[in-house]
């Protein structure tokens, strides 16, 4: 079975773990006038629960 | 070999999978409309509406086939009863999928998969607007055909010669062809 040769130093450790990065998610303003909260694109309103292009919302949740 | 099915697997087994789907259009056809995770509905969009499909036409082969899924008596009755003749008109496309957002427990992508409204698809709304189309094309063509008879006669000349041309042009392809095959066949 295959083992390390060495420690793994911290300094190795903080750099790789340094490369984990969150990226913010791009959105998009709802649909609904009365709401206008920022939400996925492509994915009903979790605040207003609309889906649609302008005008031809449909209630989703 | 057989096809593989379109979209990921569900549960552990086939036989898991055929009761997932199963269970998931006899919801589907007991609600309306229904939230799972993306992966399902994607897979049960096809299954659901093949069912729907064969409920329109209620003959007891029909409601055999249909019941080897849907074992619930009810909901076999509301299929065949109220929800197939709705899209009678309709050619195909009886579902909707919308995406909404994440799963809170494992962030799993949702989505609301629900029958559409009914509507009417009759053929007889789409075929005027072509003839139309093609009645008021052809007598404007026609009435420029007797203005320029002359020049329509000259014109036929010119087709004649690209007519000849065209026939020995074509022999010439069928001759490249047959080299190109016996090229083939000897190497």
């Amino acid at each position: 079975m295959a083992v390390p040769k060495r420690k793994m130093s911290r300094s190795n450790t903080r750099h790789r773990r340094s490369q984990w990065k969150a990226t913010a998610p791009q959105l998009v303003t709802c649909a609904n006038p009365a709401c206008r909260a920022k939400h996925l694109p492509h994915r009903a309103c979790p605040d207003c629960g609309q889906y649609g292009p302008r005008g031809e919302q449909r209630q989703v949740i | 070999m057989p096809t593989p099915t379109k979209g990921p697997r569900l549960g552990g087994s086939p036989a898991h999978q055929r009761l997932i789907l199963a269970n998931l259009a006899t919801s589907l056809f007991e609600h309306g409309r229904i939230t799972t995770t993306e992966a399902k509905a994607k897979r049960l969009r096809p299954y659901a509406e093949s069912l729907i499909t064969r409920a329109k036409v209620d003959t007891v082969a029909n409601r055999r086939q249909v019941v080897k899924v849907i074992r619930d008596k009810e909901i076999l009755h509301v299929l065949f009863t109220e929800i197939a003749p709705k899209y009678t008109t309709r050619p195909g496309g009886y579902t909707r999928i919308t995406k909404i957002g994440p799963r809170k427990g494992d962030n799993a992508p949702m989505a609301v998969i629900e029958l559409v409204e009914e509507k009417d698809f009759s053929v007889t709304t789409k075929t005027p607007k072509k003839k139309a189309a093609k009645t008021e094309a052809a007598p404007v063509a026609e009435s420029a055909d007797e203005v320029k008879d002359q020049i329509a006669a000259a014109d036929e000349a010119e087709t004649e010669t690209t007519t000849d041309e065209a026939v020995v042009e074509a022999p010439a392809d069928e001759a490249a062809a047959e080299t190109t095959e016996g090229d083939a066949d000897k190497a």
